[in-house]
């Protein structure tokens, strides 16, 4: 990509300019259908579930999915001491060291998209760093902003 | 120990017999199980069956919910299928007492290991002695022959 647009300097240089963002368009829309309709899918379970628990409740949130998703919730670890605080990276795991490839779908397609996956890393993850596995609404709120990355 | 295993391989390979599988089991080991590759190399490389005995894969499958301290819990049945395959492949050695549960504490690999010093271990790039990848470049598919070793600094 880098070498193609310097070739499009020297010569026509708004065309070029045109047709590689075309292409990133298109890359982009591609990359966000396919986590759109990955991790997407999770989400109208876990809704009801939390509306279940909680009448009251209005919605998931990108934002508190974030604060969630970096504090530390009272023990050593928080979710981003191995996925790092910003999940487009890839991360580490903070006991062994072993690399953990990015959790957002937009920079790693393969993740949200296998449910029984997703439930034995939130069990597994949320009793590590809470001392407990995470409610629904925790849950559909790091999803939204695992969703949200780009 | 390099020099005298050179000279053991070329004393069979000179006796006209092929290597023993026992030497060429020590470094290299076919990692064949999908489910192990899978469910045990997520947190760390997943690691060969053969460096425990069958008593201590019991111990540490039976108890993947507690750990070293982290929530390793697998549905019964994927549980009792990669416990059948370490069985299978578990090492011969065993010692008395409560099943040792770290391959780092035993005493085959505090001997392989006895030229790296405690400040080496503690590396950040290193962090642990279970962390076999950071030194042997094939751990994930099993190989850990010299020539893939590289300590990082
Ligand atoms: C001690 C390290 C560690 C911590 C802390 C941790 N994770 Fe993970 N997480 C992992 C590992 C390892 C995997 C599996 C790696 C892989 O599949 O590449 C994983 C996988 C996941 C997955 C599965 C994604 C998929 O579809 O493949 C989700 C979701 C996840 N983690 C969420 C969380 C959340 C939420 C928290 C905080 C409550 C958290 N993790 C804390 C290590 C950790
Ligand atoms: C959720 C993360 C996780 C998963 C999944 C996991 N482990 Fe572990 N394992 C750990 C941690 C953390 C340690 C401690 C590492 C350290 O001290 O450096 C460990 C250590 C070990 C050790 C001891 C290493 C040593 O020091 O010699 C063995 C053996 C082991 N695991 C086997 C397994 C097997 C078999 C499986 C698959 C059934 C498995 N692990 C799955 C997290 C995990
Ligand atoms: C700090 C780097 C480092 C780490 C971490 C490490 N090793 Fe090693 N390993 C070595 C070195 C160095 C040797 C010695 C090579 C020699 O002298 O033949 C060795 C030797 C071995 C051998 C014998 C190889 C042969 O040629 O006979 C095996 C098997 C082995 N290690 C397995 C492991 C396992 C399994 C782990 C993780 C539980 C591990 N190692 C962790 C550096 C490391």
């Amino acid at each position: 990509m880098a070498r193609q647009h310097r070739t499009g300097a020297s010569r026509g240089r708004t065309a070029r300019i045109g047709a590689v963002s075309a292409v990133i368009g298109l890359v982009l829309a591609a990359a966000t259908a396919t986590a759109a309709a990955a991790g997407a899918d999770l989400l109208p379970p876990l809704e009801s579930a939390a509306r279940a628990t909680d009448p009251g409740f209005a919605g998931f949130s990108a934002a508190r999915g974030q604060s969630f998703f970096d504090a530390t919730h009272g023990g050593k670890w928080s979710c981003s001491s191995c996925h790092t605080r910003n999940p487009l990276q890839a991360g580490r795991h903070a006991a062994t060291g072993r690399p953990i490839k990015p959790l957002a779908p937009a920079a790693n397609p393969q993740r949200l998209s296998d449910p029984a996956k997703v439930d034995k890393w939130f069990r597994r993850n949320c009793r590590d760093v809470l001392e407990r596995e995470c409610s629904p609404a925790e849950k559909g709120d790091v999803i939204t902003y695992l969703l949200s990355l780009q | 120990m390099n020099r005298s295993k050179i000279l053991l391989v070329g004393a069979t390979l000179a006796a006209g017999i092929t290597t023993p599988a026992a030497l060429a089991d020590q470094e290299r080991f076919a990692m064949t199980h999908p489910t192990w590759n899978e469910e045990c190399g997520s947190c760390h490389v997943a690691y060969p069956p053969q460096l425990l005995p069958a008593a201590s894969w019991e111990a540490l499958l039976g108890d993947l919910g507690n750990h070293f301290g982290s929530d390793a819990s697998l549905d019964p049945a994927t549980a009792a299928e990669l416990l059948a395959y370490a069985r299978m492949h578990a090492s011969a050695r065993t010692a008395a007492g409560e099943p040792t549960l770290r391959i780092t504490r035993t005493r085959w690999f505090l001997h392989e290991h006895d030229e790296i010093g405690p400040a080496t271990w503690q590396r950040p790039a290193i962090g642990s002695p279970a962390n076999c990848a950071a030194c042997h470049r094939g751990a994930d598919s099993g190989d850990y022959s010299e020539r893939r070793i590289k300590i990082p600094r």
